[in-house]
Formats: structure tokens, sequence, C-alpha cells
């Protein structure tokens, strides 16, 4: 940024999904728009680029999507897993808005996958986009320059500066940036291990941030210092188990481990210490993350035997193997005696049923401390697999309240007239707990498009 | 089986993929690729020919450089695909030339293209640089061309008939009484419709840049079918020649002129584009080992159109000894290269598309598979 001092209509702080379409949408109303992406440009686009899908409501088929998939029905499933923690105006407004999705991000070049022969079971309530979120994020980024769109890279808002309620400029790599309007779309904190720490205390240390690590909530931070109204709490988090070999950062999808339910999980005492068979994976997949985070050092270990190779998804890291139970504790630094009696003990109070993946199959073991209550099969066929388990951070809840019109409120209960906001640092509003597949993308695409026409008429006075 | 770094990094990457499968919309390798828990030379072999290197995975790729895994999938299969065309070499030996094949192909040509030349104006003496009543044959007469095109054809026919053998074996085709054809008219229309570089929905591959484009698509079909007019040229002057007497030169109008013609502008148009986008691509996702063998390749194709058109143009001129000698020199050295050089894409890519369209209908990983061992 050479000159000194920068003036725009809207501002957009934040290169994801969110900020980028809330971008798009108010250089498309004849904005003059800037966008500041924190990271550089090979890593741009927040969490959007580990995504794959979002999740729009749609009355018959749509593009790619099969069948209906109606408010009802969505309504049902969010109410589901917030168990209620949502704001009911903005999430019917959510899913209403969200059969807009596909048709807007197809006329600017996004592509989605057609379904392939079966292989995807989401292909009535997910949209998936072809090669994943980064071809999303290429494709309206080209879209954005073709509109004239300023858009800078490895620039991270230091601070911001309002004046009487309103926002008046943000400050970048020591340079002051002006604009009529702000949209904040700078996603979530999870990146930041202190304040994890602050809510967590020192285990946060052994968290690994499934996603980029930029999302270090500096934005959140200083809207919330300027009297922004909070929403959700800092120990709030979207934590999985995933493999503990997993990088620090930015790891996304293929460090999931999919085996628990075919297996045991055991902490670093070598003990079992919750039913690994109580639902589908993909219904528990996000409790593990907590409770590999409340065990001993944070981290777990998923045992399986010959059995279970191939009725997963393969890992990325090839798991531990012996041949035996007290090598495979050795391998993997635990006391072989203790594991030795837990898998025994286990293989001992396992009831005998016929094993079925596809559904609940109701085997299960009897007298333990920790029953395992489906898919219950003996670890009695060598070799033995052992994948190690950590938390892994996917996103933080803590936001910003905002209105029907992403407008940002403040804690003393006025309205921020020239700051909206979109995204992950918005989503609590709509998702106060809990995972819906594609809910993320859909509230961020959905938030992003209000943000960027509500930032732009205020701008331009219309 | 081997393991070499390019198999072991062929494999660390795909192994990363498959834990992430987000391309799998894009093409055929990554549906090859969930049949499978486990990567070998031999399904890697197959995978990095199903690779059409359009790009779009490594624009798309959430992994890809500077993120520590360092995915690139079409540069490590590129790479990986120039290694095993010398793996089906045949004779064995002559597989050392894809290393470096741009060199070989290039002092090929010169080599090949001086000899034409010294020995044709040997052999014709002072009227090398006059005008010839009986283009062509008054220079090189009609049965010293099939000498020598007919001894180089023949071997040529072998060994791509043993490079195409050995590579069907390691897919494991059955012999060609028990194929299923209809999979084979699949992979059959997916060679020739190039549906690999559609992008997976019909957006076009990223190449030359991350922008979608069916530039590729389109500069391969002009060169694909500018050759096989040009063959259909000649094939049709040889049936004129010998099935109903009548030997070359031929009218304007005339099946072998016509067909010619349009190959020969097909062949002009086709490798220029190629080569004009190849420059332009991303370095990235071309690899970093085969460049000579692309580059060479396409410029033999241009070469061959570009003299055989010329020396259609200076038939009735003095120009016409030295053109004549040129575009001998020129296709031989094509001939001579077909075996050792990036022409042999074609018959593994089509192979490689007949097995997927196999393991597509059943589902089921066949190449590289472990056969139980017989007591």
């Amino acid at each position: 940024m050479q000159n000194d001092q920068k003036n725009f209509d809207v501002l957009v702080a934040g290169g994801g999904q969110a900020g980028i379409i809330a971008a798009i949408c108010a250089a498309e109303k004849g904005a003059k728009v800037c966008l500041l992406e924190g990271a550089p440009r090979t890593h741009r686009g927040g969490n959007t680029r580990h995504t794959r899908n979002l999740r729009p409501m749609h009355i018959g088929p749509l593009s790619v999507l099969s069948g209906t998939y109606d408010e009802d029905e969505y309504w049902d499933d969010l109410m589901r897993v917030t168990k209620g923690k949502t704001n009911e105006e903005l999430a019917r407004m959510t899913l209403r808005r969200s059969t807009e999705c596909v048709e807007w991000l197809e006329k600017r070049g996004v592509q989605f996958q057609p379904p392939l022969g079966g292989t995807l079971h989401l292909g009535r309530t997910n949209a998936f986009f072809m090669g994943g979120g980064k071809q999303l994020l290429n494709a309206l980024y080209r879209h954005g320059e073709k509109l004239g769109i300023e858009i800078h890279y490895d620039a991270m808002v230091s601070d911001i500066e309002f004046e009487d309620d309103a926002f008046k400029n943000v400050t970048v790599n020591d340079q002051k940036i002006y604009a009529k309007s702000f949209v904040a779309a700078a996603g979530g904190f999870e990146a930041n291990i202190d304040w994890l720490k602050e809510a967590w205390g020192d285990v946060a240390e052994n968290f690994i941030i499934r996603g980029t690590p930029y999302n270090t909530g500096g934005l959140l931070k200083l809207l919330l210092k300027n009297g922004a109204e909070q929403i959700g709490e800092p120990d709030q988090c979207h934590a999985v188990a995933i493999d503990g070999r997993a990088p620090k950062f930015d790891g996304g999808i293929c460090t999931r481990v999919d085996c628990v339910s075919l297996g045991v999980v055991v902490n670093k005492n070598a003990e079992r210490f919750y039913d690994e068979g109580e639902d589908f994976w993909p219904k528990r997949y996000a409790i593990w993350g907590r409770l590999v985070a409340a065990q001993p050092d944070q981290v777990a270990h998923v045992i399986i035997d010959q059995k279970a190779k191939g009725s997963f998804m393969p890992p990325v890291f090839p798991a531990e193997t012996a041949n035996t139970i007290p090598e495979l504790a050795n391998k993997i630094g635990l006391n072989a005696e203790t594991l030795e009696k837990t898998i025994s003990e286990y293989n001992a109070a396992v009831q005998p049923g016929d094993f079925d993946h596809t559904e609940l199959d109701g085997v299960h073991t009897e007298g333990l401390d920790v029953n395992k209550t489906n898919w219950a099969r003996p670890i009695d066929t060598p070799p033995y697999s052992a994948y190690c388990l950590r938390p892994g951070i996917t996103f933080t809840y803590l936001g910003v309240a905002v209105t029907d019109k992403a407008q940002m409120k403040m804690a003393n209960g006025a309205l921020c007239k020239n700051v909206f906001a979109a995204g992950e640092i918005m989503a609590g509003n709509v998702l106060g707990q809990g995972y819906l597949a594609g809910i993320g993308m859909t509230i961020g695409n959905v938030f992003g498009r209000i943000a960027g026409n509500e930032a732009a008429n205020h701008a331009l006075n219309r | 089986m081997r393991l070499t770094d390019k198999v072991n990094e062929a494999a660390r990457v795909l192994t990363i993929c498959n834990a992430c499968r987000y391309c799998e919309g894009h093409c055929a390798v990554f549906q090859a690729m969930e049949l499978r828990l486990e990567f070998n030379a031999d399904n890697l072999d197959y995978m990095a020919n199903l690779c059409h290197n359009c790009g779009a995975c490594y624009h798309n790729c959430q992994y890809a450089p500077p993120h520590e895994f360092n995915l690139n999938v079409p540069a490590a299969l590129a790479e990986l695909r120039q290694e095993n065309y010398g793996v089906f070499a045949w004779p064995g030996f002559m597989g050392k030339l894809f290393t470096n094949n741009g060199l070989w192909v290039t002092l090929l040509s010169v080599l090949i293209i001086t000899a034409f030349i010294v020995g044709t104006s040997l052999t014709v003496g002072e009227d090398f640089f006059q005008t010839h009543d009986n283009a062509f044959y008054g220079i090189i007469p009609h049965n010293n061309l099939v000498a020598i095109f007919g001894s180089v054809g023949a071997f040529v026919a072998i060994a791509l008939l043993a490079s195409i053998t050995k590579f069907w074996q390691t897919m494991r085709l059955p012999n060609p009484f028990s194929l299923d054809w209809g999979r084979v008219m699949q992979g059959v229309k997916d060679a020739l419709t190039l549906k690999y570089l559609d992008g997976g929905n019909g957006q076009g591959c990223s190449y030359p840049d991350e922008t979608p484009s069916m530039s590729r698509r389109w500069f391969h079909q002009f060169t694909f079918w500018g050759f096989m007019l040009c063959f259909a040229a000649t094939s049709a002057g040889t049936i004129m020649h010998y099935a109903f007497a009548l030997p070359a030169p031929y009218d304007f109008i005339s099946l072998p002129k016509v067909l010619g013609v349009l190959g020969g502008i097909g062949l002009i148009v086709g490798p220029l584009g190629l080569l004009h986008i190849k420059a332009k691509a991303t370095p990235d996702v071309k690899g970093k080992t085969n460049k000579g063998m692309d580059v060479s390749f396409l410029v033999l194709l241009l070469l061959t159109s570009i003299t055989g058109l010329i020396l259609m143009a200076v038939r009735d001129t003095a120009l016409v000894g030295i053109m004549l000698s040129l575009h001998l020199g020129v296709v031989l050295t094509l001939f001579l290269s077909m075996p050792y050089g990036k022409f042999i894409h074609g018959f593994y890519r089509l192979i490689a598309l007949i097995v997927f369209a196999i393991e597509k209908e059943k589902h089921e990983a066949i190449v590289g598979v472990d056969i139980p061992e017989k007591e």
C-alpha cells in the first residue's frame, strides 16, 4: 500500500468465503471496495480453503442436489445439533436465503460436483464444491479481481478506530485505511493458542488446529474491545479427535481418524474411558475432541485389529502395528501389562451378536465400567494397529452479535450503523453449539451477501 | 516391483489424497485411487497414465506448496509417467532414452536430417538443386523410399507392439478375445473426446493457469486429428499406388492431397497452440524431468507439417530436392522416436482408460492387486 491515506466505500477484513462474497456484492452494487486478507496469497481464504460443501435448503432438485430439503427438516436438524442454542429469527432467515447460495456461486464461476455413482451420501442435503473450497475461492477471487476490488494479502488488521459508535478506519501494516462501511469477516480465534489457554488452561498447548494458522482472532478482539456485543463463550469450540501426528496447523480434512467405532480407545494409562460404539461415527466424532482433551496429556490411542482393516477411510499417517498387544503397547509408549489387561477384559465382556457396521447392531459388552454398546468385536486378530489421537480444533463459536441485516450490535444496546459482520466471526448467532455438515459455509454465504449489500447501501446512501 | 524415488513420491502424494478425496470429481485418477488403500508401482503407473496433467487438482489443492504436505499430483504423476515409459520400452535398454529424451530426439533429428540431405544430394548429384519433372520419385526412387520407411516402420511397429503388450499385461487386461467390448468402447470414447480435460464439469481444465479453459482440449484435438489425417493421407496414397496403380504425384483435388493438407493444418495449429500454452503454464504442474520429451515431440510434429506443406508448394521449383530431404528426414525421425518418446503416451493412456472403465463398472481395483500365489 503506497498511498498515505486510502478511502473506500466498503472495506472488508477477511478473505474467506464470507469476506470475498461481501466484497463482490458491494462491488456489484457499484461501491469502491477494498479486501484485506491477513494471509499470503497462497494461504488466502481462511478456513474456506479446507471446506468442501454447503447446505442449501431446496424444494425439489437444485443443481447438483437431489430431492427436497425443506425448512422444517432443516430446522429440525439445526435444533438437534444446537439443542435450541440459536437465534430463531436469524436462523430461519439463513435457512430460507440458503436456497440462493448455489445459483449465486455458479453465476460467479464456482463449480459444483455432480453426484458420482453413489460415492457421496449427502447428495440431497449438501452441495459439494468441485475440488473443494479452494476452487470456490479461486473462482470468487478471479471474479472479484474482474470487478476491480482492490485486494491486499498479508494485510492483517492491527488496530481499528471508532468515532461515536461508528467505524472510522483500520490500521494495516502501519497504514490507516478509511471507509464508509466496514465488513468484519476475519474468522474465529482458534489459531490463537494464548487465547485458547485463557479459556482452557495449559491443556490448550496440546491442541492441534485443523484450519488456517491466520485465524488468530485479532479483529474479533478489537471489535469486542470497542464495545461490540459478545455472543458465545471462549471455551466453546468445535473439537474432534484427529491423528496426533497431524501438523500443528492447517492439517485439514485428511488428519481425521475414522476407526474409533471399529475398535477401542485408551488413554495414556492404557485404560478405556468412553463408549466407542455409542452412535454412528459421523454423529459422534465431534464429541471425541473434548473427550480426548479431558484425558491426561490430552492424548489417546485407538486400537483395532486386522478385521477392521479396509472398512474405514484410509488415514494419512500409517498406523503403528504389531503382532501382539504388549508389543503394540511398547511401540506406542503404553504400559504393556495394563493394555493387555484392558484388551482382554474388553474381549471377555463382548457379547455374541451379528456385527454389522452399517447399522446400530447392538453388539455390545457387558459388565465393564465403560461398556461399548455397538460394534463390539473382540480385538483378537493380529496384526493389531494403533492410531494416536489428539484434540483437533476446527473453529470457535465466540463472536459478535448481529441483526438480520448483518449489522453489528453493541453491548450497550445500540446498533453500529456502518459495521457489518459475516462468517465465523458471527456464526455463533445461528449455530450456538454443535455442528451440522456445511452449516458454517451456509452462514458465511448468506451473511456475506447480506453484509456486502448492506455495507454498500450504507456507503452509497441507498 | 520397483521402488524408485518417483514411485515413492507418487505413493506419498496419493496416500494424502486418498485421505482427503476433495478432488474426486475432477477426473479418473482420483476415482481409481479411491478403490485402493495401498499404492505400488503397478497401480501408480496406471494412475499416472490416467492423468492428463490438466492441473485442476493442483490449483484447487488445500495442501499444495507452501503447505508442508507439499502436494503436487500432476507433477508427481508426470515425472512418474516419464519413468514408466522407460520401464515399458522395448528393447529394454532403449528405455534409457526417456531420461534426457529431448536431447536424444534432437540429436536423432539432426543426424537423420543431415543423413538424408547428404545421402540424397550425393545420389542425385548436380541435379539436387534443380526442378524435377518427376517429383518426388525422380529425386529418391520409390523403391528406396519403400525400403527405408518399410524397414523402419516394421521395427517401430514391433517395438510399439512389444511395449504395449508389456503395459497391457501389467494393467491386467485379458487377451483381446476375452475383453468386455462395451467397456473398451467407453475407454475409447473417453480417450477420443479427451473427457478428462474437461475439468470434471465441462468447465475445462486449469491449464495454462488456474482459470478453467478448453484451449488444451481443442489444441490437442487439432494435433490428434491432424496426425490421423496425415496418416490417412499416406495410407490413401499407398493404397492408390499398389491397388489402383495410381502413383504419386497427385492432383490437388485427390484423396491424399485433401487429407494431407487438412491434416497438415491441424498439425500446425495443434502443436503451436500446445507449445504456446505449455510455455505459459504454471511451471509447478508440469513436472521437472519430462519437459524435453513433451517439447521435442510437439516440435517434430510441427516440423513434419510445416516441411510437408512447404514441400507441396515448392514441388515444381529448384528447392524440391532439399525440401524433400528435409521433410523425409523429419518424418523418419518422428517414426523412429515413436516408441521412445511422447508419442507412446496415447497407447498407454487409452489402455489405462479402458482399465478404468472396467474398474469403475466392477467398483473394484484390478491393477496392482496382489494375486494369491497358487499352491
